[in-house]
């Protein structure tokens, strides 16, 4: 039913019971897809936010933009490497299948742990380099919005350890299913987002 | 197929259910428990918003005869009264209190969607209220830097709190942010997807509507706050300028360099406005029920109700900047602004409107939540129309920095929502208690309260005509404020306190009728809504017994003719409705049986 269908309904009209069985407007599906979708508007207001602040600060006299280091590309390419695997488990786990599961669905948290690290390690060489928070705001930006962007990742990867403990205790594909596809669309999210915070952090 | 609901569908739902003490009442999963939780501990907080108001109030009407309170300690209390009664008190309370209470039993539910995390949405703003309170013990004592927070002048010495205190509002802040988006998350999830059969968006009652806007407004609203917590707070913590501007103080210049305070204004407003509508959608629903219930009628312009909540909850990002007149911004983005302010007055008296024509020829019951609700309509009214009047840039760059926008803003998300909140309070307190509270006591403090406000927030329209600045300590000795102004202030707070004193009436007769209340019985208000029509008074876990409700028709068929009492409840089939022939109303005859 559309939107425009719903809102103009006349409810003194209509009796009896209406929809199927579940009633009309509710999303044929999960709950927790639903919520995700939420959460994942949230966040993106979250970062547009930063990303207006961002842009704003900019435009002030003492930016002095900052020479990004190279090594973001690699820890760039871990990410995409991350979100192919979730997407891979994905696919195994919606075919009911169980071979390389697993494989899949930890590599994929395994390479998002290395994409932390080897942002750990950016910040390490930028501190080494003078180029500490309040140096100046291009730094800080560039701080903030990596530290933002993984404490997602940080969110995300406790519920992808929480579904690895029960793939390796022996749940069955079907049973993980789920996780395994929040989890996968999670990741593709913050892929997108961190390819988004790149290209601003590069492009000044 | 059989039928199984999506809410039943959840096989965990035994799990949640309390095997202990601690699990029952404390750590519990119940989101009727979490809202008596949410609602209790936001009530708390408030009564310490009410009292540091008085001790302002007592300072400002007798600046020579008490010694309360500093000036430092002034500023505080504004800050502190300001914040906690829009964010923790009217904020967790609307949405936290009786989004939880009824959003589940409003839509046939069993619970929330995620009551795990419903119950760690109390605990954590519980935390962020603790983390709130902990600025009055620690050194410095909390910001008094205004509710807004404004920087640089929020972290410069001369403003009390300027170091731990506002470090720990916004640490606050950022902690009920999280607390509200994992609420947040449920109350939206739980009405789209765990709705019972039958029960279309728009057969919701307005309430439920209400409450749903407004959670996807504070879901989209609140991380401008996050965000400006977290940027405001790496300039206090680690020496960032991203708000804080090159800074010269007492004669030192600080480390900051380049920072954009007017940045931090947008942002903050950004969040600042749809919050005004964060509390007031909730408002707007709870009263529509609350009225339509009360006077017999079905609510007037049902559609037009729900179309104005979505329209004033999609017009509420665009008006944010209409705070920020006195902030030296372009002329054409006033003039935007205060377009879109006009047009959001459009939808919002459209719903006035539609509450008096419900009353229109109704068969009105005036008792307690009545009153309150009727109240509502006064002072709604009267702060929504002054409210015209700041809109516009011209008359608003004069008035902003005086009494007349304390007036204004506290009659219209103040006093108005809540006088909703008391109505509401008294309303569900049947249902929740399972006992009738004292009507004589409940309208004693109504008629202290409503009058009491008007005693209180009319001088002060005055007082800000006259050009009394806000914010100020003390008057002092003016050319152009009259000294008779000062016997209007005496008399303010003679009436803020009456107001404040009558409250205790409100506490006593809870815990007086909790103990003492006539019995309510499943459905004293004679209401067609769901929540009224659960097997058990007060519901108990999983509300509905062996079998979720199914819903045949809106929730607002009152004053039907013929009908058993005179209303047919949400989850009445339509073959248990009155035949034409019993439909056939004679109103002699009605009028003779009512005699009788």
């Amino acid at each position: 039913m559309s939107l425009f269908k719903t809102l103009t309904d006349k409810p003194w009209e209509r009796k009896g019971i209406i929809g199927g069985l579940n009633p009309e407007g509710t999303f044929e599906s999960p709950p927790e897809r639903v919520a995700l979708g939420f959460f994942l508007t949230i966040a993106s207001v979250i970062f547009s936010m930063f990303g207006v602040s961002y842009v704003i600060r900019m435009s002030l006299p003492d930016w002095e933009p900052l020479a990004e280091p190279s090594q973001l590309w690699l820890n760039t390419g871990l990410l995409a490497i991350s979100s192919i695997l979730f997407q891979w488990a994905r696919n195994i786990a919606n075919a009911g299948k169980q071979k390389n599961l697993m494989t899949a669905f930890i590599g994929g948290g395994v390479f998002a742990v290395l994409f932390i690290a080897g942002q750990m390690v950016i910040w390490e060489n930028l501190q080494a380099t003078g180029f500490y928070v309040a140096s100046n705001p291009a730094n800080s930006f560039f701080y903030l919005l990596t530290g933002l962007h993984i404490a997602h990742l940080l969110g995300g990867l406790w519920v992808w350890s929480k579904s690895s403990i029960r793939l390796l205790s022996g749940s069955k594909p079907e049973d993980v299913r789920l996780s395994i596809e929040l989890c996968t669309l999670y990741w593709h999210f913050l892929l997108i987002v961190w390819l988004v915070i790149f290209a601003i952090l590069s492009n000044t | 197929m059989a039928y199984v609901p999506l809410a039943d569908q959840d096989s965990e739902m035994e799990m949640h259910h309390p095997h202990s003490w601690v699990t029952k009442y404390v750590w519990s999963q119940d989101h009727k428990v979490i809202a008596i939780q949410y609602g209790g501990l936001a009530i708390a907080v408030g009564v310490v918003a009410l009292i540091l108001s008085l001790l302002m109030r007592m300072q400002l009407g007798f600046p020579e005869t008490f010694d309360l309170i500093d000036p430092s300690s002034y500023y505080q209390s504004v800050t502190m009264h300001g914040m906690i009664m829009v964010v923790y008190m009217l904020t967790a309370l609307l949405l936290g209190g009786f989004g939880n209470y009824l959003i589940p039993l409003m839509c046939g539910a069993r619970d929330m969607v995620f009551p795990f995390l419903n119950m760690l949405s109390v605990w954590v703003y519980a935390l962020s209220v603790i983390i709130l309170l902990s600025s009055f013990f620690v050194g410095g004592g909390p910001t008094g830097s205004g509710w807004t927070l404004y920087p640089p002048q929020t972290a410069l010495a001369g403003t009390p709190g300027h170091d731990m205190g506002i470090v720990l509002m916004l640490l606050s802040l950022a902690v009920f942010v999280v607390a509200f988006t994992m609420g947040g998350l449920n109350y939206v999830t739980t009405v789209l997807q765990y709705r019972c059969r039958g029960l279309t968006m728009m057969r919701l009652p307005l309430t439920v509507w209400g409450i749903f806007i407004a959670t996807i407004l504070g879901l989209f609203a609140f991380p401008a706050l996050l965000v400006s917590a977290i940027m405001m707070l790496f300039d206090l913590l680690l020496g960032t300028s991203f708000f804080m501007p090159a800074v010269i103080e007492a004669g030192t210049p600080l480390d900051h360099n380049g920072g954009s305070p007017i940045l931090f204004q947008h942002l903050f407003w950004f969040f600042g406005h749809p919050e005004v509508y964060i509390v007031a959608l909730p408002a707007f629903g709870l009263v529509s029920d609350v009225l339509s219930t009360h006077a017999r009628k079905n609510i007037f312009g049902y559609r037009m109700m729900v179309w104005a909540i979505i329209a004033i909850g999609g017009l509420s990002f665009v008006v944010w900047a209409h705070h920020m007149y006195v902030s030296g911004m372009h002329p054409y983005f006033g003039f935007f602004f205060a377009t879109t302010t006009l047009i959001i007055a459009v939808p919002t008296a459209l719903k006035v409107y539609n509450w008096v024509l419900t009353l229109w020829e109704g068969d009105i019951r005036l008792n307690a939540p009545m009153y309150f609700a009727i109240g509502f309509i006064f002072t709604f009214i009267h702060g929504g129309l002054t409210g015209l009047f700041l809109g516009n840039v011209v008359i608003d760059l004069p008035l902003s920095d005086t009494y007349f926008v304390v007036a204004h803003f506290h009659m219209v998300m103040g006093v108005s929502p809540v006088l909703v909140i008391f109505a509401a309070l008294y309303h569900w307190f049947p249902k929740v208690s399972g006992r009738m509270f004292h009507e004589g006591m409940a309208k004693a403090h109504f008629w202290i309260t409503f009058l009491g406000t008007y005693a209180i927030y009319l001088p002060m329209h005055y007082l800000g005509f006259l050009g009394v600045p806000r914010r100020y300590y003390a008057m002092g000795a003016t050319d152009f404020i009259p000294e008779s102004a000062q016997d209007l202030n005496a008399a303010i707070t003679i009436a803020a306190l009456i107001v404040g004193a009558a409250q205790i009436l409100f506490f006593v007769n809870i815990f007086w009728s909790l103990r003492n209340g006539k019995k309510a019985g499943p459905n004293p208000w004679g209401s067609a809504s769901l929540e009224w029509q659960t097997p058990d008074t007060p519901p108990k876990h999983g509300n509905w017994g062996d079998e979720l409700p199914t819903v045949y028709r809106w929730a607002y068929d009152y004053s039907v003719p013929g009908a058993h009492e005179d209303f047919i409840p949400q989850n009445v089939p339509e073959s248990e409705e009155p035949t034409a022939d019993e439909q056939h109303f004679d109103p002699d005859h009605d009028a003779s049986k009512a005699g009788a």
